[in-house]
């Protein structure tokens, strides 16, 4: 068998072709590897940033029904943002250097979570579009090709769609309110809207990523694919609220069999992904505010299991 | 900086019948934070009766590079295979 780079890159890209998953100990080549690890971890801090909005939240629920649920979903996050790490660590990168790499701005996590979740019906939009959307990238990387993450994709999938859920009631209840409170649910669908449609990423003309990442099935549909199916069901059911969508130019197109929609600000989408988003400072901020002050905690528990252990040896 | 928790890989029962399964891993100062935590992070639905946490350095692996030498015998095999050996039709319950 020949070894050579060339060689190995080719087996490589055969066994993906054939459907194969790759798995930690697999050769691979090193740029899939990268892409991974800059991925993965993506989504690992967005998990890890995203419980930041909604746990402001928690003690301010409206009730004890809404605060389980918020509380409930906020764990599952930390959870997800577990998963996401350890499937990330396979593939050769340390806990802590995917923690420095976040708190140093190196890493990247989805703008979304740099917006202000400033009324409760946000919790609402949050969970209904932010989630939604998530959901409908999520369900596409159950079939990625690198095993761990599909698998722990698997696992975030099964237990997501209750957030999306919890965040369509809140939705319905505020909708069917008073006037107030119905003004509040559209207050915060014309914040959350266009910076969810970002969540997809850039369209697909001005993705550097997009043409590599779908020759490795590490993506399987497209940018701009995956935001026109969350419109056409977003749509549907922002009719099914009573309440109306920031787009003067979405509409249903019989043609396409999809609705058109208007252009979205990528100067804003840059802007808050460069840094200079309403939440980006604050939102670091807290991640090494509790990375230090946890410090002396994770340094305890160590010397107190290396003390036990040594103990242990010694009888 | 190496101050890490070690790494646990943990196996959780889903119901009694049923094997422990492989459900990912997660850091722990030791064994019984790694079950606790395993608790909180694989089991927040009711997924498991039972959990093993095994520290990840105590695994051995096999290396994937020499999958030909490991299981190629396996291949040409057949004869271990119950269709394998043909018998006729009309034989029943065998």
């Amino acid at each position: 068998m020949n070894l050579s780079l060339e060689n190995l890159e080719k087996q490589f890209q055969d066994r993906i072709d054939a459907g194969d998953n790759i798995e930690p100990k697999d050769w691979m080549p090193e740029k899939y590897r990268k892409t991974h690890i800059r991925q993965i971890s993506q989504h690992a801090h967005s998990e890890i940033v995203g419980m930041l909005p909604e746990g402001n939240w928690i003690t301010r629920a409206p009730s004890l029904r809404r605060k389980v649920a918020l509380l409930a979903k906020v764990q599952d996050e930390a959870g997800h943002g577990l998963y996401l790490y350890s499937a990330a660590e396979t593939l050769g990168i340390s806990r802590d250097e995917l923690f420095n790499q976040l708190h140093t701005g190196k890493a990247k996590y989805s703008s979304i979570f740099n917006y202000p979740a400033v009324t409760w019906a946000d919790m609402g939009a949050i969970g209904w579009l932010v989630d939604g959307a998530a959901i409908i990238n999520q369900v596409m990387l159950t079939r990625t090709s690198y095993g761990p993450y599909a698998r722990a994709m698997v696992r975030i999938c099964k237990e997501e769609s209750f957030h999306q859920r919890q965040g369509f009631e809140i939705m319905l209840t505020l909708s069917k309110g008073t006037a107030e409170q119905k003004e509040m649910a559209q207050d915060a669908l014309d914040r959350w809207w266009w910076p969810s449609l970002m969540m997809f990423g850039p369209t697909d003309a001005a993705s550097t990523h997009t043409e590599q990442s779908m020759k490795w099935k590490i993506k399987r549909k497209t940018n701009d694919e995956l935001r026109q199916q969350f419109i056409d069901i977003t749509a549907p059911q922002a009719e099914f609220l009573g309440l109306k969508i920031p787009d003067p130019a979405l509409q249903w197109n019989e043609e396409r069999g999809h609705y058109d929609f208007g252009e979205i600000n990528w100067d804003e989408f840059w802007q808050v992904v460069k840094g200079y988003g309403p939440c980006n400072k604050e939102r670091i901020n807290a991640r090494v505010k509790a990375w230090d002050e946890g410090a002396w905690v994770r340094e305890a528990a160590l010397a107190y299991a290396e003390k036990k252990d040594s103990i242990q040896k010694a009888i | 900086m190496n101050n890490e928790w070690p790494l646990f890989e943990i196996f959780i029962r889903s119901k009694n019948g049923l094997e422990h399964r492989h459900m990912g891993s997660l850091h722990a100062a030791d064994a019984v934070m790694a079950m606790e935590n395993a608790r909180d992070v694989y089991t927040r639905r009711q997924e498991g009766v039972s959990i093993w946490v095994v520290p990840s350095s105590e695994i051995t692996a096999s290396n994937p590079e020499n999958n030909g030498e490991l299981f190629a015998p396996a291949e040409d095999k057949v004869y271990r295979h119950p269709t394998f050996y043909d018998l006729p039709d009309e034989l029943k319950h065998i």
